[in-house]
């Protein structure tokens, strides 16, 4: 019999990471969140005072939490439906067997995955620019009056939202392909016999067989979408107005801005309920319909 | 619709979304080598008049490009050396050894995965504060050294393993060390490059966590760099676009240099185990 702690051995670096640099910071926050650690408590830690769980209910009264709350929700709602549209047409075109330059068009289309938020937020600063962006000017062209893309409070979301379906979409095309091509073709063949016309063939077996696939790329995408922050950071600053400050845009405000670690945690922590409560929304939903 | 009809609707519309998809990287590269000010003019210039490695020569210059560009290749290349040591290794046991405990710990692991990182980041700064480690390489790497992803991609690729030729091995006298990196290790090299491009790009990407644990410039990683940089010269669009090229470039090629292995774990990873 070999020596049972070898697994052990294997296992300590991960667990030990994991212990201290995840699960502890996890009960941590949670108990920072029931104090009102300040810019004070972070010079001396006798001012820290436990105050339980009276900064969940500042939050509550308080209108910039929910106006980001609603913000998060707006990029969540719109963004994840377009970026899982977007993706799943791209990689119906891509399976479809008239589609030539297949691997030219698949890396093409996956390029904006694996490019940096930052460095590519940047470059959609300048071409959603209200004087000399290349948008505008196209626009101009076909006669549309110049929008304040990322200047209007009205607009700024709607272009993150454009951009993070932008540099997203390919992720899931290539999940999407995966689960295309895994569809037996005789189910086609016999629908063709049948003479189901190219909407019935998608409606009826297309998408009835990517239900699996649609039900997790629509939670990792949901879940993906919520922690909404490198965008605004890099491209409104959470402006015009606050009108693009997300959920993880005011803790980190909150947190490293002003120092209030406490108030921060209790963001966090919010945060974290809604995704999961939200998530659990979907896997219901998704059950009563015998998809997951 | 005819055939060649949809041929040609199908074509036309893929050339159009990759269009879409690499317009806004090509027009980085051009714009990065524009004279300074040139690209805000009317109509806005798609190609540099005159070319120019100027703004490079501005980054790299007074905005001490080089350093960042260091920095990020140092703590990316840090953090896959080091993080792929401790996934390969628990992932391996998850799969390979046998023991108690070894599917509720797993499990737990993975129950894990539901629980945002950023609820760690208040508590972690005060750890580390603590720890001297606050605008440290080592502490942008600290939260990055184990993915419960990663050690998900090693075990199932793992789980493949002949348990013969282990077991052959042990009767052998070979210790479990020996098994490990002479045996498993040259059979996991193709999940070892893929989850070696995974790291390595997460970490060069990464942005919040280096943002809030990177308190001086000296240890700044690209994307924090640009971030602030862009904040500082809003009007200088070819500077910017040119510390944009160094940023992305880097990834961009390693990416297509290796992509059959990104895709492939990227597909792993995506299945229900």
């Amino acid at each position: 019999m070999r020596r049972r702690w070898v697994p052990w051995v294997f296992l300590t670096p991960a667990l030990i990471v994991l212990g201290v640099f995840f699960a502890l910071p996890v009960i941590g926050g949670f108990i920072l969140s029931l104090t009102d650690f300040d810019v004070y408590a972070l010079a001396d830690l006798h001012n820290l005072r436990f105050v339980g769980l009276e900064n969940y209910l500042a939050l509550l009264r308080r209108p910039l939490f929910w106006r980001a709350l609603a913000h998060t929700m707006y990029f969540v709602v719109v963004g994840v439906p377009l970026s899982i549209m977007a993706s799943l047409g791209a990689a119906l075109l891509l399976n479809s067997k008239l589609a030539r330059f297949k691997g030219f068009f698949r890396t093409a289309l996956f390029a904006p995955v694996v490019t940096t938020v930052v460095a590519v937020a940047v470059i959609w600063r300048y071409l959603f620019n209200t004087r000399y962006g290349l948008v505008n000017y196209a626009l101009h062209s076909l006669g549309v009056q110049p929008v304040d893309w990322l200047g209007d409070p009205h607009w700024a979301m709607p272009t993150i939202i454009a951009f993070a379906v932008w540099k997203n979409f390919g992720y899931n095309m290539v999940i999407f392909l995966a689960g295309l091509q895994a569809i037996p073709t005789d189910l086609y063949e016999a629908s063709r016999i049948d003479g189901a016309s190219p909407w019935q063939r998608f409606r009826h077996i297309t998408w009835p067989m990517l239900g699996p696939t649609l039900v997790m790329v629509g939670v990792l995408t949901m879940s993906g979408y919520f922690q909404l922050f490198a965008e605004p950071y890099v491209m409104t600053e959470g402006g015009p107005l606050q009108s693009t400050v997300s959920v993880l845009y005011l803790m980190y405000e909150d947190g490293f801005k002003w120092w209030n670690l406490g108030l921060a945690s209790a963001v966090a922590f919010m945060l974290f309920v809604l995704m999961f409560a939200a998530t659990a929304l979907l896997m219901r939903a998704a059950r009563k319909r015998g998809l997951a | 619709m005819n055939p060649r009809a949809a041929r040609a609707v199908i074509n036309g519309l893929l050339v159009g979304v990759a269009v879409i998809a690499l317009f806004p990287l090509a027009w980085m590269l051009s714009v990065s080598f524009m004279q300074p000010g040139a690209a805000s003019s009317l109509p806005p210039p798609l190609l540099p008049a005159h070319p120019t490695l100027a703004n490079y020569a501005r980054l790299f210059g007074y905005a001490g490009m080089g350093r960042y560009l260091l920095n990020s290749l140092g703590i990316a290349t840090g953090i896959t050396l080091l993080s792929l040591a401790i996934n390969l290794m628990a992932g391996y046991a998850f799969a390979k050894l046998r023991f108690a405990g070894r599917e509720a710990t797993f499990r737990t692991l993975l129950g894990a995965l539901v629980i945002p990182a950023q609820v760690t980041m208040m508590p972690l700064f005060l750890m580390l504060k603590w720890m001297g480690l606050v605008n440290t390489y080592a502490g942008v790497a600290v939260p990055m050294l184990v993915s419960v992803f990663g050690i998900f991609l090693v075990r199932q690729y793992a789980r493949g393993l002949p348990d013969e030729l282990l077991e052959a091995a042990r009767i052998d006298g070979a210790s479990e060390a020996r098994i490990f990196v002479q045996i498993v290790l040259p059979l996991l090299r193709p999940i070892v490059v893929t989850l070696a491009i995974f790291t390595f790009l997460a970490s060069w990407n990464d942005f919040m966590w280096p943002l809030i644990i990177l308190t001086g410039q000296e240890h700044y990683t690209l994307p924090i760099a640009l971030a602030a940089l862009s904040r500082e010269h809003v009007q200088d669009s070819e500077l910017m676009m040119a510390g944009s090229v160094v940023t992305t470039m880097p990834v961009l090629v390693l990416f297509l240099v290796m992509q059959r292995y990104y895709i492939q774990g990227l597909l792993v990873g995506s299945v229900k185990g």
